[in-house]
């Protein structure tokens, strides 16, 4: 039988969802009526068709991989606050792997959706105290000894959370790591399309766990 | 009215949307943190599970607000405030701005002038970005009862699925960070930013299996995160990058 939090997860999450897209959208709207002016409908048309086809296409791409990874509030709440590959699915990993949650079981589901809710209350306030502070804070945060700090987020990211997974299914990772590794050495400008690439390394990755589980491997 | 994109009325309308959005995160947590009582997790693995994402989530967190300086020159403070608080990252917003910053030949280090054209850039940074969000409004229920019943069917393939999903993007992410080694040694310097990283997680793993220092559970991601990023800084200066 289903919890009442799960009954209604799907409601807050789908009323909350729709009401965000129409906050997001109002604004270009309230913009346009506070100062009597209407967007250059030519110049809309082409700036999309310069950034949909793609946007669009690793926006549906990361709503079907990581969807399923964040579980229904995880996946709710992320794609509403955004900045998902670098901040909220690690989180969400994190704290589902230190909590000994199974992804996709009720447990994960409510580990997940605290991380990334917590994740994206700090985010908020740190963007409006880094306004408020911006003059103080821009020369220190753009300072030449800082940038390579700022440079190397995501190899900072990735080494810790893959000593964690990778330790746990090596067997499994060892085909899609070569595979990557390979391609990026090949084309080293894939590294602009690597939403592109993660659904792409997801499916060889289950592939290569379907073949190890049906041989009695793992 | 004389449009700046600084205009006080783009905050009041910015920080509308961010306020919802942070009243939806704090709904989403209070119900979630109730649920996880309900379900007998312990309050330590809660309140550690909250601390660990707060300290998680300040680097990557400063990150964006590097990337807030650098639209706000050319769109102002509140709609780049407004995109990356809420549904966007830099990766999307910057390109989504500089593609129609190209078509009208525009300089991004001088602020938009006409209010049609950062309307226009409003428009193009929103709906370029629906899709995700829109596919999660429509199919995420189903999604997650075919998982349900997957898993029902085969528990441990269920689990194995999820991990291989992680895997996957943390292969891609890792392949990437090789992508610059043909620039010479300073392409390296990704690299071994990534394995000084490996190398805190492994010595934190060490610390809480062999030495039981569990209380270190929630930390060893931000420490070895914040580590790395800190080693950058001599490494760079060192090899010059």
């Amino acid at each position: 039988m289903k919890s009442f939090y799960e009954e209604k997860i799907h409601r807050w999450g789908r009323v909350s969802l729709a009401l965000a897209i129409l906050l997001f959208l109002s604004y270009p709207v309230l913009v346009s009526v506070y100062f009597k002016t209407l967007p250059d409908f030519s110049l809309v048309l082409q700036g999309l068709l310069a950034v949909a086809p793609v946007y669009w296409t690793v926006g549906a791409i990361e709503a079907l991989t990581f969807g399923p990874m964040l579980g229904s509030g995880g996946a709710y709440l992320g794609f509403v606050t955004g900045n998902l590959t670098a901040m909220k699915v690690p989180a969400a990993l994190r704290a589902m792997q230190i909590a000994k949650a199974e992804p996709n079981s009720e447990e994960g589901e409510v580990i997940s959706t605290i991380a990334i809710a917590v994740s994206s209350i700090v985010t908020t306030l740190i963007l409006v105290f880094g306004m408020l502070l911006l003059n103080t804070l821009r020369p220190v945060l753009e300072s030449a000894t800082l940038a390579p700090a700022f440079a190397n987020v995501l190899p900072a990211l990735f080494g810790g959370l893959a000593v964690v997974f990778l330790a746990k299914h090596w067997k499994i990772a060892v085909v899609p790591m070569a595979l990557m590794l390979t391609l990026f050495l090949i084309r080293p400008s894939l590294s602009s399309a690597i939403s592109l690439l993660i659904p792409v390394s997801a499916v060889i990755t289950i592939l290569v766990a379907r073949i190890l589980y049906k041989k009695n491997k793992l | 009215m004389n449009f700046s994109v600084n205009h006080s009325i783009l905050y009041v309308f910015a920080g509308i949307v961010i306020v919802f959005v942070l009243g939806q995160s704090i709904f989403f947590l209070l119900k979630a943190r109730k649920r996880a009582v309900e379900l007998g997790i312990s309050k330590k693995i809660i309140r550690g599970t909250i601390t660990g994402s707060a300290l998680f989530t300040v680097a990557p967190a400063i990150a964006i607000l590097l990337g807030l300086i650098s639209l706000s020159r050319f769109l102002g403070i509140p709609l780049p405030w407004m995109r990356l608080s809420v549904l966007g990252a830099l990766t999307y917003e910057l390109p989504a701005a500089a593609s129609v910053a190209k078509i009208l030949n525009l300089p991004m280090d001088q602020s938009v002038a006409a209010p049609s054209v950062y309307i226009s850039i409003a428009v193009v940074m929103t709906v370029g970005i629906l899709s995700g969000i829109l596919i999660i409004l429509f199919f995420q229920k189903k999604m997650q009862a075919r998982l349900k019943r997957m898993k029902e069917k085969d528990a441990k393939w269920g689990s194995i699925l999820m991990d291989s999903l992680f895997i996957g993007m943390i292969a891609t992410f890792l392949g990437m960070v090789f992508s610059d080694i043909h620039l010479g040694l300073s392409g390296w310097i990704p690299v071994f930013v990534m394995l000084f990283s490996s190398a805190l997680m492994a010595v934190c793993g060490l610390l809480i299996k062999k030495w039981k220092m569990t209380w270190l559970e929630n930390y060893a991601m931000p420490v070895s995160m914040l580590g790395a990023m800190a080693f950058a800084i001599p490494l760079t200066s060192w090899i010059g990058g």
